[in-house]
């Protein structure tokens, strides 16, 4: 009973913070291109556009769902919900930090501790091409056909170089549970480099990284590998003929599974929830960032010239809010306190770097999105099956050779 | 629990596996399919194979039936059109069918040998470790001969797929 409350309020917790953060990565990555254009991107909805999500959210729900007369209804309303279903189920095996202690329940901070985590998560993502591939058969309308056509070739292409690249940390780990995975990572050689596997002293997976973020990228259907979505060529791809919720299910589906593989990318390469630095230095790191954050927003909202009104008011709002986040971090240090409160700061931290870790390679995605330009699809499958294909199966030999040779 | 979930994913295959046969459009015959693919991955997952249920995701589920899919969506091939039947399959074949059903389960029933029952979550040799040393070890040979196979198979397709020889 007790482990069907907790995994209920885990679930919700973990759907709640997904759904929100998959809402607010759309703000980011419009924000985020924008600069790089030279533009300032959504800024009318709420303070620097913040809002631009909800109300994003309330357009799509509110809008008429369009059903095509010719469309294979069945299939037609199974592909969406495919789609945004497999894509929240993989995210169940991730874990986020290590285990806490919380009111005498030991916990672990993910939903389902599986010792084949990986597997699942490979399997779950080899089901999604269906919501894509029947999205585009089940819309009778060539371009969608095209779309779902060339997503289905395409993930499946790519799932093997991805495959054999994740492989390699396995044979490193000997395991294929995430959690294991990423506690065998933690620890410093010479004591400042982390013993992350992209770092492993005997066979350095940086080739394997990289493999495994190109075909992530190609997986996720993103720049500069969208094809299934080319719209100066097949309108919108498959989903062309969505509109709505139905649509807005598709779009969630795409971001919820660039977070998931970037957490994977992050366990398998990057450490995990370990930190950067060595402990005394690490721990302060969230405080410090944080207060700064505070100290920023307080500086740029006292000043007179605010040349946008609402930011004197907006400014010290979220540098309340930031040097509460500084204050949560520094928990721990507040011996002082009752043990539930010195138990969440504690947990916090692993999960700081965590969040940080796929902060950054969800960033490295809108980066490449503001910097590359798409592949054709010859190009596309040329490249994986003539280079990515044998650059991984020779990096996979590398690895199991030094990893043979070591022991 | 685990009879509970053993019959209903067990009922689940059958039903897809019925759907199967009985679906015109050959997209609904290849989307059963993979439900009956899905159900076996949950028994063996019961029995405590947890390697072969991800194995039977990724390589049945995921691969070979997306190409399934592709193929039947490149020819955009559509629903076959039923001629009307004969009237002895109209009134027979149901009976027939049973009988048979009936038959082969009791020749099933019948002459093999009786075994213990299967009890749930007694086997533990269906981790990555146990699989992969049986596969290196005793099972050596077949393994081996069974990547020959599939070797051959690739050059095969590869001559077919060739412009000219």
């Amino acid at each position: 009973m007790e482990f069907i409350i907790i995994s209920l309020i885990k679930a919700a917790l973990v759907a709640f913070v997904l759904l929100t953060l998959a809402a607010y990565l759309v703000w980011i990555e419009r924000k985020v291109l924008a600069h790089i254009q030279l533009r300032i991107g959504p800024y009318r909805v709420g303070p620097h556009g913040l809002l631009q999500p909800l109300s994003d959210l309330i357009k799509l729900v509110t809008k008429e769902g369009v059903i095509p007369s010719q469309v294979n209804k069945f299939y037609y309303l199974l592909a969406p919900f495919l789609a945004v279903a497999l894509a929240l189920i993989s995210i169940s095996v991730v874990p986020f930090g290590a285990q806490i202690e919380l009111f005498g329940y030991k916990t672990y901070l993910e939903l389902a501790n599986v010792n084949i985590g990986i597997l699942v998560i490979l399997a779950v993502s080899a089901m999604s091409v269906y919501g894509v591939a029947l999205g585009g058969w089940a819309s009778n309308n060539k371009y969608s056909l095209l779309g779902g056509l060339r997503s289905s070739a395409q993930m499946i292409s790519y799932e093997l170089p991805m495959s054999l690249a994740l492989v390699s940390p396995l044979l490193i780990a000997n395991t294929l549970s995430l959690r294991e995975i990423a506690e065998m990572q933690s620890g410093f050689y010479l004591g400042f480099i982390p013993k992350w596997f992209i770092f492993n002293a005997q066979a350095p997976q940086i080739f394997a990284f990289v493999i495994f973020m190109i075909a992530a990228f190609a997986e996720t259907n993103r720049i500069p590998f969208d094809l299934p979505e080319a719209e100066n060529e097949l309108v919108a791809g498959f989903h062309t003929e969505y509109s709505s919720t139905c649509f807005a299910a598709f779009f969630t589906a795409e971001y919820v599974n660039m977070v998931t593989i970037s957490a994977l990318a992050t366990h398998l390469y990057l450490g995990g929830w370990n930190p950067a630095l060595p402990e005394p230095v690490a721990s302060v790191v969230p405080i410090l960032l944080f207060a700064g954050a505070g100290l920023l927003l307080f500086f740029h909202g006292m000043q007179t010239l605010a040349t946008r009104t609402w930011d004197k008011y907006t400014f010290p709002v979220f540098g309340v809010v930031a040097f509460g986040l500084a204050g949560v971090f520094s928990l721990k240090y507040l011996t002082f306190l009752p043990a539930p409160l010195l138990a969440i700061g504690g947990a916090l931290h692993p999960v700081f770097w965590f969040a940080a870790k796929v902060g950054a390679i969800l960033f490295l995605y809108i980066w490449v999105r503001g910097t590359l330009p798409r592949f054709r699809f010859d190009q596309l499958m040329r490249f994986t099956w003539t280079f990515l294909f044998p650059v991984a199966i020779v990096q996979l030999l590398a690895t199991g050779l030094i990893v043979a040779l070591g022991n | 629990m685990d009879a509970f979930l053993f019959f209903l994913f067990a009922a689940i295959a059958v039903a897809c596996g019925i759907n199967l046969v009985v679906q015109t459009h050959p997209i609904s015959s290849a989307l059963s399919l993979i439900g009956v693919m899905g159900a076996l991955a949950v028994l063996y997952l019961l029995l405590g194979a947890e390697f072969m249920a991800a194995a039977q995701m990724i390589v049945y589920a995921g691969a070979i039936m997306v190409l399934f899919v592709f193929v039947i969506m490149l020819l955009n091939a559509g629903a076959e059109t039923r001629k009307s039947r004969a009237t002895f399959a109209k009134l027979l074949g149901v009976p027939a069918l049973i009988g048979f059903l009936m038959t082969v389960s009791f020749l099933i029933q019948a002459l093999l040998p009786r075994t213990e029952p299967v009890k749930f979550g007694a086997f533990t040799g269906g981790t990555a470790q146990a699989i992969g040393k049986k596969l290196f070890t005793e099972y050596l040979l077949p393994f081996e001969v069974t990547s020959v196979l599939i070797l051959i198979a690739i050059l095969g397709a590869v001559v077919l797929a060739r412009k000219e020889i």
